[in-house]
């Protein structure tokens, strides 16, 4: 299988900050491919090099074998990009964006309507509103629809789903499912560490860097120290007992429970958990509840974030 | 305060005074024949960490312009740290601390400035103003930072300083719209702990998220559909309830039943 997009040794700075810093990956031909960390991580950085908007530093990116400063203007007629904030004309109605996009790229929303219409037909209803009226959820599906128009080769995502709720969340990664279903390449970026769960391959990225590149299911088997989750009590003054315990490595609010990290890497787990259990009932607190678990993504990337040196000076 | 009726007590909590901190009473509001907020009632009390949970559209921010004084309701009453909002928007504005994502600090004022600017606004002291600066730097480590613009302290910095600005007239309650959008898990889970400081002393927090892992970590939450708010309780009783594993679970269930185009 042939890769979509290769990246070597990519780094880009602005003034002295280090937006991406010696980045490489792949993605192969009709992977969905998820780029996951917090605002301020590289991620539209990279998207704007991928895209031909930026030009790197150093290290070269090619998308669907092109190189992306040398061969732009073939590159730009073949991408989908979706912008984070949505990037649409406010002023103009949901119909007149998706004209717009499809004439800046040669073609009509008749040629492209088979691709974009299991998106687009939720939002046509509403065709002739303004788009300054439609909801988050609407704008994200007729932003996605005028990415899709031109029927590109590879879908370009940043952060399609920051500020709208959990349902249309979740109904914007089945339609990516079903793009993917057809052969398209998807590179999409997120905050939301939960969404990388839907993707083939995840890069958790901080602070310019690559921290981890997995599968998803594949990233928690590397955590590499005992992890417990404890719950019961009152969760603020159970959390402060914890970080007190003499080998706590890190403890976090998770859910409706607590994660505690266990700095002795040889430890068992299970053993590790009766001695919390017993830790905090000596400090006072009854009917708590620990065990041994798996760690998931988001334990990863707090432990690799922890472990890499911090991006901006000292931490708060 | 002329509000309270038959307080709860709230287990684990110190130093919350008595009464609701806000109450609501089949508060409604229209725009011509939408109505956006179809008589909502719930209870918050003093030191409460309340998650204010609804799919986009759903009318939360609507609810929210009504309880700081932002906008008229159609029907229905509620008060806000005792205060009526329809007649006593002044006294509910100087009780209340708000942050919301985008428009809570001024980038091209430094962080001193930006403290001393809300201090002034809410009629502190200059005595007050600088010991509440002083404390404030300290505990958000942002001493040596206390010169800098606004515009050059990462994300989680600016966010957990929005949230002590929005404290520094020790509100009775303080109302937080999506604080944490696109922040690091592990800034997101430091501000929780600055919102968990803050309802220890007292405080009651209202608090809004995108995030259903943060939902957990409140007292108590109400999700809002269409309007209406269609759950309200414990997270673990809401979870009980409706046989569900998470809020996630929840609010998908109960969002989604909502009708197409309203909640889109």
């Amino acid at each position: 299988m042939s890769n979509t997009v290769e990246v070597r040794s990519l780094s880009k700075s602005f003034a002295s900050v280090k937006a991406l810093d010696d980045i490489s990956f792949v993605v192969a031909e009709g992977e969905l491919f998820g780029l996951v960390g917090p605002d301020g991580a590289g991620k539209t950085t990279l998207f704007r090099i991928l895209t031909t908007l930026l030009v790197p530093n150093k290290g070269t990116a090619t998308v669907l074998g092109l190189d992306v400063v040398k061969d732009l203007w073939e590159i730009r007629s073949r991408v989908g990009y979706m912008p984070g904030g949505f990037a649409l004309y406010p002023d103009l109605s949901v119909a007149e964006n998706l004209e717009f996009f499809a004439a800046v790229f040669g073609t009509t929303v008749e040629q492209g309507y088979e691709l974009i219409a299991p998106i687009y037909k939720q939002i046509e209803p509403f065709r002739d509103r303004r788009v300054d009226a439609l909801s988050g959820g609407m704008k994200q599906k007729l932003a996605l629809s005028c990415a899709l128009v031109h029927r590109p080769d590879i879908l370009l995502l940043d952060e399609p789903t920051t500020g709208v709720d959990a349902v249309s969340r979740r109904e914007f990664w089945d339609q990516l499912g079903h793009l993917k279903a057809s052969g398209l390449t998807i590179v999409v970026s997120t905050p939301y560490m939960d969404e990388a769960l839907r993707c083939d391959r995840v890069a958790l990225i901080h602070g310019g860097k690559i921290l981890e590149i997995d599968p998803p299911d594949s990233i928690g088997t590397r955590y590499g120290l005992p992890l417990i989750a404890v719950r019961g009590g009152n969760r603020f003054e159970l959390l402060h007992t914890l970080r007190e315990f003499p080998h706590a490595h890190a403890v976090y609010l998770f859910g409706d429970e607590l994660h505690y990290t266990d700095r002795r890497a040889d430890a068992a787990p299970e053993t590790v958990a009766n001695e919390v259990r017993e830790y905090v009932a000596g400090r006072g607190h009854k009917d708590v509840e620990a065990h041994a678990i798996a760690a998931g993504i988001e334990d990863s990337f707090m432990e690799l974030m922890g472990s890499a040196p911090a991006p901006t000076a000292t931490a708060a | 305060m002329s509000a309270a009726t038959g307080r709860v007590g709230v287990p684990g909590k110190t130093g919350a005074a008595d009464g609701f901190a806000i109450d609501a009473r089949d508060l409604t509001r229209r725009f011509g024949s939408f109505v956006a907020v179809d008589h909502i009632t719930f209870d918050i009390r003093a030191g409460e960490v309340f998650g204010f949970l609804g799919a986009n559209g759903a009318g939360k921010t609507t609810a929210i312009k009504m309880l700081v004084g932002l906008l008229a309701p159609s029907e229905g009453a509620a008060h806000v740290a005792g205060f009526d909002i329809r007649t006593q928007r002044d006294q509910i504005r100087r009780n209340i601390g708000y942050m919301s994502q985008r428009f809570s600090l001024y980038a091209d004022l430094t962080v001193r400035e930006n403290i001393r600017l809300y201090g002034g606004i809410y009629g502190l002291t200059p005595g007050q103003i600088a010991e509440r600066t002083t404390t404030m730097l300290d505990t958000l480590g942002l001493s040596s930072n206390a010169d800098d613009l606004v515009a050059r302290l990462p994300l989680g910095w600016k966010q957990k300083l929005a949230f002590s600005v929005a404290l520094v007239h020790k509100p009775r309650i303080v109302f937080l719209d999506e604080p944490t959008s696109g922040v690091d898990p592990i800034t997101r889970r430091q501000f929780w702990e600055l919102i968990y400081a803050a309802a220890a002393r007292g405080t009651t927090v209202f608090v809004t998220t995108h995030y259903m892992d943060e939902a957990e970590y409140c007292d108590r939450i109400s999700i809002m559909v269409d309007g209406k708010i269609a759950a309200l309780g414990t997270p673990a009783e809401l979870k009980e309830k409706l046989g569900a594993d998470s809020v996630d679970d929840i609010f998908v269930r109960l969002a989604r039943g909502a009708p197409k185009g309203a909640a889109a």
